[in-house]
């Protein structure tokens, strides 16, 4: 082969090939990144504060007991305001109720972890994988709960003493279960840098899609990822 | 799917609510039975574990021995005093074992508490006509608190100086802390650094916050509590 000048030479051989701009999948968008990182900021504000108010080390080293309550009860009553807001998202809108839906595949993925089983193939998943529909329907749920039992501890008024009672005995064993839910749902992000890279930047590598979440419709078809039924769209558990 | 396990986790917190004060009651014995034997201390990190929990409302306090810890008595009084930790410990000593109730629920049972009797003290500096009240201040410079001077001569209220049979801790407000038995600890100001004889009630810092400045246990602050005095 006759070479030509400029495209000769070893440089072209072995260029890497560039960037394919249909490599990458769009998963979230701007709004939804949004209310994850204002909730995410929320929370850490909340489990600090109670942290300082609750652990004794903690609690000598801030002191500062009216002010740490004070921001305690703020962030907590607004964890729930960015998802609120971000209701008007019509990409979030869509998300909650693949969230919302539980299909066949799901069981079988939940049976999988159970086993411990990791080979590819076994745990079939669309955008979101069940253990992800457990966590955001079991964290919506707590964080319901913590702002109806502080608001009861909050408002002394509001409730009789023995209703305060039960939710102050509600409010800090469930302080407890979220302190640990959340530290797992830390460490797996941890664990996944592309997963992180989807909720940082909006968008995966298009083989990370295809290995976590085969049954995620959009990639496949639709590179540019608007639209595009979903195959998580399939029978429904409810 | 997910809102029916949401809608669950709404019932459980409402079934919580109500089963919770007897749960915390069962949880309570156990827990305090565990956390005698846990020689690593981590049951008392769990929620009803028992036992005092640690409140500040200034962001460090300094800590004080008996070489600079000072109790200063002033205000209506005719022999204003500066006593030093020696000096308290030699005067008469009263024990008194109490269960102690917090306003915000926990309980420790039957703790006891030692020190000079508050009267004592104001016997001694001579409480003029006209006074009516009792000022604490606090060397962790932002807590105070009040008391009638009825109440402060009652003889359950205590300038402490030993607490569950030790010196008081530093996290237990020591060298020396109040003691007011039959009220909320709320009362019983930690780190006292401080006694002026006033004219009227003046609330200290949760007072001005909302807290009752009669905090008789089970009698004020919307509770019921079993009386402590």
């Amino acid at each position: 082969m006759t070479s030509t000048p400029g495209s000769g030479g070893p440089t072209a051989a072995t260029m890497p090939p560039p960037a394919d701009p249909t490599g990458r999948v769009h998963r979230f968008s701007r709004a939804e990144r949004w209310v994850h990182r204002t909730t995410a900021w929320l929370m850490l504000l909340c489990v600090a504060t109670a942290a300082c108010l609750y652990l004794p080390q903690l609690a000598e080293l801030v002191g500062r007991r009216h002010l740490v309550v004070t921001v305690h009860q703020w962030s907590g009553l607004l964890i729930p305001v960015p998802l609120l807001a971000g209701l008007v998202s019509r990409a979030l809108r869509a998300d909650l109720s693949r969230l919302n839906r539980f299909g066949p595949h799901d069981r079988q993925w939940l049976r999988a972890v159970r086993r411990r089983d990791r080979r590819p193939g076994s745990r079939p998943a669309g955008k979101f994988n069940a253990g992800q529909k457990l966590y955001a329907a079991w964290i919506a749920g707590a964080v319901l709960v913590m702002t109806g039992t502080g608001l009861l501890m909050w408002f002394t008024g509001l409730a009789p003493l023995v209703w305060r009672t039960g939710a102050t005995f509600v409010h800090d064993w469930l302080a407890l279960a979220i302190g640990i839910v959340l530290a797992g749902h830390m460490a797996m992000a941890l664990a996944d840098p592309e997963a992180r890279r989807g909720m940082r930047t909006g968008s995966v590598e298009r083989h990370w899609a295809r290995a976590e979440h085969p049954l995620w419709g959009e990639f496949a078809e639709r590179p540019d990822g608007r639209s595009g039924e979903s195959r998580d769209d399939s029978p429904d558990l409810r | 799917m997910g809102r029916r396990l949401v809608l669950t986790m709404l019932g459980l917190g409402a079934a919580g609510v109500v089963a919770g004060p007897a749960l915390q009651r069962v949880l309570e014995s156990g827990l305090g039975a565990v956390a005698d034997k846990d020689p690593t201390g981590l049951s008392g990190l769990l929620p009803n574990g028992g036992g005092f929990r640690y409140y500040s409302v200034a962001s460090s306090v300094p800590r004080k021995s008996a070489t600079d810890y000072r109790l200063t008595i002033d205000g209506l009084v005719d022999r204003p005093a500066t006593y030093t930790l020696d000096r308290l410990r030699a005067l008469p000593q009263t024990r008194l074992v109490r269960d102690v109730q917090c306003v915000t629920g926990w309980r420790v049972p039957e703790t006891p508490f030692e020190g000079v009797r508050l009267s004592t003290l104001l016997d001694a500096a001579g409480v003029r006509p006209g006074a009516k009240a009792v000022r604490f201040t606090c060397f962790d410079g932002t807590y105070s608190e009040s008391l009638t001077l009825d109440q402060a001569r009652r003889p359950d209220v205590l300038v402490a100086l030993r607490m569950q049979d030790k010196p008081v801790a530093h996290s237990h407000g020591g060298p020396v802390r109040l003691y007011v038995a039959p009220m909320y600890f709320y009362k019983s100001a930690k780190w006292l650094s401080g006694i002026t004889v006033t004219d009227s009630v003046k609330p200290g810092y949760w007072e001005e916050l909302g807290y009752d400045v009669d905090a008789w246990v089970g009698r004020s602050n919307g509770r019921d509590d079993a009386p402590t005095g």
